[in-house]
């Protein structure tokens, strides 16, 4: 048996983190909360220079997995950009034989997810490609010339939305509805989203954490405090076990279980409630300077928000789990 | 990643079925006596082959075997199948054997471990005493040289102890040097239950349950036990008693009887009509969200003791997790049963007496899963433990130096 990372995955998160270490610096992502743009080319490019789009490509030698263990680090991270949808396009224009896998995959055309029935969109400006998935529709890939956008004031600061709109009969049609791959695309997405939360909701713990480890009260350090202690040991509780929700929904869509779509779609709703939770939790934390802007938690808590309705809420997937489970 | 085990264990598989539809189960005519006798003979014979009592040297009824995280695991597997007898449980071979293997004399082992192995032996654990609560290092049941030096006397009384109405012997921390700092003066004894200085008697769970299976407490008035019958130092019992089992201990076991107990749930929804209940589905997905964190945690637990890895603090969390889950069920469990509430299950007051069991036989769960919040370390205690071991926090004052 194996189900725990390799010291290859391992290596593959550090490299990331790294990388967006440099690009995302606190003082970096409250400029960019602060201005107009919803894409940095210069991140983009270096996070792409890592040779990572292609991941989701059959023939990669990484998967679903791979893929969440990076979209976990972006999560941490908080970076910009729409690396969700990147991935995802890379395995459908693979899949389909249509479209530019390698401009895509190198990340010099850009494309961003459009989910079935939504109007939003990330990063749409800098879209070159929309990749629009929809269990009931299948899935398109429609060029940016096709596309009206309409850039909206975002909650989420660190991965801006637009609302999208697009003909139905804009672009190239990949897979028909009834196409297996298209579930699987949407079931990818809901996995790679529910490991975007699981890197947010470890990140406010570990600065919750560090901050009690540092802060004083009362002469001495609050973590030491019992009522603190055990708010802190809670929220590590519910984000720790969970990461192995996330690794068996990707494990078992790169296996194509056919526990596959249950798994994505409990590991959506369990990840997305576990960030809100442990955000809400992580300011409580903190006290008067968690809810302070400068600080900076309001941008996890923020993308916590996002995660949570981006693809379809807790509450829509715990239903359609229900529903999977045959009850 | 992968959940197969392998090829190797695949086979050792094939091996140990085999084995066990040779010997497994007896004729089904044995019953009582005669059944005890076949149990044991099994035993030896699962022993013969390396199957149980892995951990245990062969000189003391063990089967000596390498560690192998993944072959102990397919052995808990293949026996549970066949619903064949696994090693005796309890006290004596999670606390006492290890204990002797690593710190007892030669002639405590030779004396204790095959017949604890054989069962002949049940341990009760004589740790936690009235008042002392999560501070076990604040025993006050003293341990008194006799004038010749060759015994202790010991005075005092110990209390939650599991399966105390059977159990033969003792293990036990006592206060040997009164003046000594906390956690210096404290001696571990092993003591012979069966003797007129020992009284014990049945402690009376909310649960209704008392009698054999429950917690006892223990009185001791003058009661003896030879000096040789000290583990450890004189005074060292403290690190005595934090010797525990290492080997082969990962196993993905507790996450399947998690995984059955939801099952009933869902069961239980159907069977009261409320499967379609928009609020229930919500609510027992959510508590799945746990379980299957909890069920697959456990695999990677697992996978890391297979590979010689540590798993890091998520192996802190799964009591509190199962805790927290077993709480979660119940409050379900509690709103699904609805006025069946009102009954006392069938069964409760003693398991002797079992009968037709209807929804309100989760009263049991219900009020059981308070007790998972308070035995095996209280909660409160596994949030200090994940807070401090875990995430690297400062101690308590109050504790810090002592633990």
């Amino acid at each position: 048996m194996h189900f725990h990372l390799t010291e290859e995955q391992k290596a593959i998160q550090d490299a990331v983190r790294g990388t967006l270490a440099d690009s995302w610096p606190i003082e970096r992502i409250h400029a960019f909360a602060d201005g107009d743009e919803d894409f940095d080319r210069a991140s983009w490019h270096a996070l792409m220079a890592l040779g990572l789009g292609g991941m989701l490509a059959p023939d990669s030698g990484m998967g679903l997995l791979d893929a969440a263990l990076v979209c976990e680090v972006a999560g941490e991270a908080a970076a910009a950009g729409p690396l969700i949808g990147q991935l995802l396009a890379v395995a459908a224009v693979v899949a389909s034989g249509k479209g530019d896998a390698e401009a895509l995959a190198s990340g010099a055309q850009v494309a961003t997810l459009l989910h079935g029935g939504s109007d939003y969109a990330p990063s749409a400006r800098a879209a070159d490609l929309f990749l629009i998935v929809d269990r009931a529709k299948g899935v398109r890939l429609v060029p940016a010339a096709d596309v009206t956008i309409e850039p909206v004031k975002a909650a989420d600061r660190t991965r801006p939305m637009s609302k999208v709109s697009t003909p139905d009969d804009a672009g190239e049609t990949l897979f028909a509805a009834t196409d297996p791959m298209t579930a699987r695309l949407a079931d990818a997405a809901l996995v790679l989203v529910a490991a975007d939360a699981l890197g947010g909701a470890q990140k406010v713990t570990d600065m919750s954490v560090a901050y009690a480890k540092e802060r004083e009260q009362f002469g001495q350090p609050i973590g030491r405090f019992q009522a603190l202690k055990h708010q802190l040991a809670h929220m590590a509780l519910a984000v720790e076990p969970a990461r192995a929700l996330v690794w068996y929904a990707a494990y078992a869509w790169d296996a194509e279980l056919p526990d596959a779509p249950r798994a994505a779609a409990m590991a959506k709703a369990h990840l997305c409630d576990t960030y809100i939770q442990t955000t809400r939790a992580a300011v409580a934390a903190h006290g008067g300077i968690g809810y302070t802007w400068e600080y900076g938690l309001n941008y996890w808590f923020r993308r916590a928000m996002a995660d949570r309705a981006w693809l379809g809420s807790p509450a829509e997937h715990r239903a359609r789990a229900a529903t999977l489970a045959g009850w | 990643m992968d959940l197969s085990y392998g090829a190797a264990a695949e086979a050792f598989r094939a091996e140990v079925r085999a084995f066990l539809s040779l010997h497994w189960p007896p004729p089904s005519d044995t019953r009582g006596a005669e059944l005890k006798a076949f149990i044991r003979t099994f035993r030896a014979l699962a022993t013969g082959e390396g199957y149980l009592y892995r951990a245990i040297p062969k000189i003391y009824g063990g089967s000596e075997q390498p560690v192998d995280v993944i072959k102990a695991q397919v052995i808990r597997e293949e026996f549970a199948r066949a619903r064949a007898p696994m090693e005796v449980g309890g006290n004596g071979m999670n606390m006492t054997v290890p204990t002797l293997l690593e710190k007892g004399t030669e002639e405590q082992k030779e004396l204790f471990i095959r017949k604890t192995v054989e069962g002949d032996y049940i341990w009760g654990q004589g740790y936690s005493e009235p008042g002392s609560g999560s501070d076990l290092a604040s025993v006050r049941t003293k341990g008194e040289l006799s004038a010749d030096g060759k015994k202790w006397i010991i005075n005092g009384q110990k209390i939650w102890t599991s399966q105390g109405m059977q159990s033969t012997h003792m293990f036990m921390l006592v206060r040997t040097e009164p003046d000594a700092p906390k956690h210096d003066g404290i001696t571990y004894l092993l003591i012979d239950l069966d003797q007129p200085g020992v009284t014990r008697r049945p402690i009376r769970q909310m649960t209704g349950e008392e009698g054999d299976h429950t917690f006892c407490e223990f009185f001791f008035d003058n009661a003896e036990t030879p000096v040789s019958w000290q583990v450890g130092e004189r005074g060292q019992g403290w690190t005595v008693s934090r010797t525990t089992l290492k080997h082969e201990r990962a196993s993905i076991g507790g996450a399947d009887g998690l995984g059955k107990q939801f099952a009933k749930l869902v069961d239980l929804a159907k069977e009261v009509g409320r499967i379609d209940d928009p609020i229930v589905r919500d609510k027992l997905t959510q508590i799945e969200g746990s379980v299957l964190s909890h069920r697959y945690s456990s695999y990677r637990i697992f996978s890391c003791a297979a590979a010689g890895e540590d798993p890091g603090p998520v192996a802190l969390m799964m009591k509190l997790l199962l805790t927290e889950i077993g709480h979660e069920m119940a409050l379900l469990a509690q709103e699904l049963i609805g006025e069946h509430g009102f009954l006392e299950p069938a069964g409760a007051g003693g398991r002797s007496n079992r009968g037709p069991r209807g929804p309100e036989k989760w009263l049991d769960q219900i009020m059981g899963s308070l007790g998972n919040s308070i035995a095996g370390g209280a909660s409160n205690i596994q949030r200090n433990i994940i807070g401090e071991r875990g995430l690297g926090l400062p101690r308590d004052l109050a504790m810090s130096g002592e633990r």
